[in-house]
């Protein structure tokens, strides 16, 4: 475990893209203890208000006796200090449960594309040449070549009815297109592995295919995995981020991206309400520079060459 | 009797249409079971003599012609005759690092092939064999089992992979360069234990190299590559002591002999100044930088002539009509016993 | 009897890393008369390649040349500024480095390559005299003319190694050090390229010291042959001398464990491992695996010093004298 902090020590790409990750999460699922979350949606409390503290709650606080009704006031109190919205939102309590959202969509995407991925991109490596592999390139290539973001939008708003979207069906609307570019990468790293040696050994042992991909290919190319899992996750919350920015989704959500449209549909700029500009614009660059860093970081440990000390 | 491995009229050619190079030309060669002969493959880089490793092994396909196991396509056997071929023939290769997988220690190399091969009916049985079989190349297994790869030197992995084959006693051993990344003063060490493979166990190794001092020194019979074709063949003594093509003969006087009273130039052959290779001429593939060219040479390709001595040259120098038919390679090298019998 | 071009004096070159100091090079004296051909023969971890980048004063941290004069003509190296020590490469000593294929500029045409170190050294040059300078070198080098305006990809092995000589010698310089120049190179190319650098040497009168592990081709090229083993010198003397009679056990195994025509079967090797040079064997750092090694081997590092006119070794076998 030392060994990991020292590592992330020299490598400041991970460690700083890590730190933020973490104080995001922190923020978004720890922040929920200070707030309600019924103050996240329409007519929670009064509009348009700038960042402010609410003292005469927070003076009750000492009024109170059980650890429930403190903790409410608390919430009282700390209501207004992101400010609201047109609406009478509470911004932190959007801001927090937002970004848990835009997390979750990530991860989905994220697993999706990289499972997908990986499975697709070993078999059609390992097997390059052959009906499967070259079904898959096709499809890859395919995928990679239309406008992404207008499929994303193409099949969000041919939904049922997009009011009704959940996390999951979001995420697996922005993973459409996510699994394509993890495919790829994966399938020529695989294409290389295989030429070397070590895999001319193993079959060499009689290992079998499948034996190969589990136990000499995968292990090698874990950290190429994990930072393709960065780069999806990382597709997948900007590809969410676009969708609700543009209205499509459930818009009484407090995704961070249906900020960006309320934002808009209010003229937020024109009216000076810059907490409201500021503060999911602060979080949505904090997490993408995170999943970037991160990203970065994890480049360094796929690519040894990259590396700086040894 | 059909042979183990058998190399049938094999073609591989790499590039496309335009640029292209002909790695291996029509090569037959097949080793029979039988055959407990130390054979080298010897030739500089291009001129096939990996491709040939790579196609034998079955990590090549051939452009045209057949690859035999047993008389079989490799490329067309079933599961359980692959699993027979991987038991029966078996590789040791040039880079001492790449043959290990970084992820592994290096118990792995020696521990999967006793597992899938049935070699050893415990764990226990297991870790005998690997530490029997590191003694023979002189490792101590209390320095080397349980490390990971680049926690040991290039000598001591290369010996690791020595001691796999060794340890598994194929019914064919190819050996491609497992030497060249070496130090001088291991080599020897390594040489040793490949020759007593073959010697004490009857094992025949194909032995890949550009070296051909020890190729001299390790092998009975030597196969001179250029381009993809045979220069030369036979028994490696008189070949390197007197080649006879004049191909042979620029490569054995390249040789830096650690003799400072043996200069290079000793063959007293001129010196040829490289030329850009040219795949559809016809005549010899030498003929370019040959300094003993006529006019036949660029005409026809050379058929393999036989010689008095045994050995094959393809060079209209030797013009007889002792042709050697390119069924086989293998029948230039006729077996010991028989070739003592003869003598008799 | 003229000044040596090069002494070297107690050279002494560290790698700091976690676990300790590797010391590459643990005190080297060497020198080198002018017009000699000095061969340095060592197999990996040797130290040789250290040496090649320490007289060039290439060394790269966690390195760093800890102690020790290099005497090139009369000026210490070692004293030398940063900017003084860039004009000194090139035009008094240079490098052909270990495969050439990395160290030419992929881009740029070989022409062009060689005129840039020409023009850094000598800025007075004009752009006529520098492109009549690259036809003699070429020339020299024995490369077709047409190979100015090529890229080093569209050339084969043996002729980027020569492009590489061409650049060495474009400034005249006093001393070559040429770092395994052939080893990646085919057994027939490898002559022709080494009979050029030979043919250059007698021309131009230069100094060559050939760092490698192929002793077939140091007793081929070299006048004077040293050995080094674990980053000290075992051995040093004339090479027929050496190879003849040698004074130090490891040059004797090492020139044992080479093949040659006339005994063929016979394999031998030299038992052990080298040590790590993070841990070096007390006394002799050869005697872990010497047959002669006696226990003052173990204990007292010998002295490396000049038991006949111009040969030299470090052995107790010699008499006991300390280092």
């Amino acid at each position: 475990m030392r060994g990991f902090f020292r590592y992330v020590g020299r490598n400041p790409a991970l460690g700083w893209g890590l730190g933020i990750l973490a104080l995001l999460l922190l923020f978004s699922y720890g922040g929920r203890i200070l707030i309600d979350p019924a103050d996240a949606y329409a007519l929670a409390t009064k509009p348009d208000l700038p960042p402010m503290l609410d003292r005469e709650a927070l003076a009750k606080i000492g009024e109170m006796t059980t650890f429930e009704d403190k903790l409410a006031q608390l919430r009282l109190g700390l209501r207004h200090i992101f400010g609201t919205d047109t609406q009478g939102k509470s911004l932190l309590a959007s801001m927090v449960l937002g970004t848990g959202l835009t997390l979750q969509i990530g991860a989905i995407a994220g697993a999706i594309g990289i499972g997908i991925g990986t499975v697709l991109g070993f078999v059609s490596g390992y097997y390059a040449g052959t009906v499967f592999d070259n079904i898959v390139t096709s499809l890859v290539d395919v995928v990679l070549t239309m406008p992404g973001f207008l499929v994303l939008v193409l099949i969000a708003s041919s939904l049922a009815d997009p009011n009704q979207m959940t996390v999951l069906t979001m995420g697996l609307v922005v993973s459409v297109t996510a699994w394509a570019f993890p495919t790829r990468a994966i399938r020529s790293q695989v294409l290389s592995m295989r030429e070397r040696p070590f895999v001319m050994m193993a079959k060499l042992s009689a290992m079998s295919g499948h034996e190969i991909i589990l136990k000499e290919l995968m292990p090698n190319l874990l950290p190429y995995l994990v930072m393709s899992l960065a780069n999806s996750v990382y597709g997948g919350v900007m590809g969410s981020l676009g969708l609700q920015g543009l209205g499509i989704g459930d818009r009484r959500q407090p995704y961070l991206g249906m900020i960006i449209w309320w934002i808009q549909y209010y003229s937020a700029f024109l009216r000076g309400m810059w907490w409201w500009i500021l503060e999911p614009v602060t979080v949505i660059v904090l997490l993408l520079t995170a999943l970037i860093l991160i990203s970065f970081g994890l480049d360094e440990i796929a690519n040894p060459r990259t590396r700086r000390t040894v | 009797m059909t042979p183990l491995l058998e190399l049938k009229d094999v073609t591989k050619v790499f590039g496309k249409k335009k640029a292209y190079t002909v790695a291996l030309d029509h090569m037959s060669i097949g080793v029979p079971e039988d055959f407990p002969y130390i054979i080298t493959i010897a030739g500089e880089s291009g001129s096939g003599k990996t491709t040939m490793g790579m196609l034998l092994l079955g990590f090549y396909t051939p452009s045209s012609g057949q690859v035999l196991y047993r008389g079989k396509n490799i490329h067309e056997l079933t599961g359980q005759e692959m699993f027979s071929f991987r038991q029966d023939v078996q590789a040791v290769f040039q880079d001492p690092f790449a043959v290990y997988n970084p992820f592994y220690k290096v118990d792995n190399l020696l521990s999967i092939p006793i597992k899938n091969f049935g070699l050893a009916s415990s764990k226990r049985q297991s870790r005998e064999l690997m530490e029997r079989a590191l003694n023979g190349v002189g490792l101590r297994p209390e320095e080397t089992l349980g490390r990971y790869p680049h926690q040991l030197s290039g000598g001591q992995r290369q010996r690791i992979a020595v001691a796999r084959a060794l340890l598994l006693k194929p019914k064919l051993l190819i050996a491609d360069e497992p030497v060249s990344m070496v130090d001088a003063s291991l080599r020897a060490t390594l040489l040793k234990a490949l020759r007593s493979l073959n010697q004490d166990f009857g094992i025949p190794i194909i032995y890949i190299t550009h070296d051909l001092t020890t190729a001299y020194h390790v092998s009975d019979y030597i196969v001179i590559l250029y381009h993809g074709s045979v220069m030369e063949a036979g028994e490696v003594d008189p070949i390197i002591r007197n080649p006879k093509h004049p191909y042979t003969q620029i490569l054995v006087g390249s040789i830096p002999w650690p003799d400072p009273n043996r200069p290079w130039g000793d063959t007293g052959v001129a010196f040829p100044k490289s030329v850009a290779f040219d795949e559809s001429a016809p005549g010899c593939k030498f003929a370019p930088r040959c300094p003993f060219v006529f006019e036949p040479c660029t005409a026809k390709r050379p058929p393999l002539f036989q010689l008095d001595d045994g050995r094959a040259a393809s060079c209209y120098l030797y013009q007889s009509d002792e042709t050697v038919v390119r069924e086989n390679l293998m029948d230039l090298f006729p077996r010991k016993e028989e070739a003592e019998a003869a003598a008799d | 009897m003229s000044e040596p071009i090069l002494q070297i004096v107690d050279l002494r070159v560290y790698y700091h890393v976690e676990a300790g100091a590797v010391k590459a090079v643990d005190g080297v004296d060497l020198d080198l008369d002018p017009g000699v051909k000095l061969g340095l023969v060592g197999e990996s971890g040797s130290g040789k390649s250290t040496m090649a980048l320490a007289l060039m004063r290439m060394i790269k941290e966690p390195g760093k040349i800890e102690g020790g004069q290099m005497i090139l003509d009369g000026t210490d190296l070692m004293t030398l500024t940063t900017e003084q020590m860039r004009q000194a490469r090139l035009s008094q000593l240079s490098m052909i480095p270990q495969g050439a294929m990395n160290s030419l500029h992929p881009l740029l045409r070989i022409e062009d390559q060689i005129i840039d170190g020409m023009r850094d050294h000598d800025p007075t040059l004009t752009q006529h005299e520098l492109r009549e300078r690259v036809g003699v070198l070429l020339e020299a080098v024995e490369l077709n003319p047409r190979v100015r305006r090529m890229y080093p990809h569209e050339l084969s092995g043996g002729m980027k190694q020569r492009a590489a000589m061409a650049i060495a010698i474009s400034m005249h310089p006093q001393l070559i050090i040429a770092d395994e120049p052939t080893s990646a190179l085919d057994v027939v190319i490898q002559r022709q390229v080494m009979e050029t650098l030979d043919r250059l040497q007698e021309e131009l009168d230069l100094s060559i010291i050939l760092i490698g592990h192929d002793m077939g081709l140091m007793a081929q090229f070299v006048d004077r042959l040293a050995v080094m083993y674990a980053g000290r010198l075992m051995e040093l003397g004339n090479t027929r001398a050496l190879f003849q009679e040698p004074l130090h056990p490891y040059t004797d195994l090492l020139i044992q464990s080479l093949p040659v025509l006339e005994n063929k079967g016979v394999f031998t090797g030299i038992p052990g491992i080298t040590p790590s040079l993070l841990d070096v064997p007390p006394g002799c750092v050869f005697n872990t695996r010497c047959p002669e090694a006696t226990d003052v081997c173990r204990e007292i590092v010998p002295a490396f010093r000049e038991l006949q006119p111009g040969r030299w070794a470090a052995c107790h076998l010699h008499g006991v004298v300390e280092a």
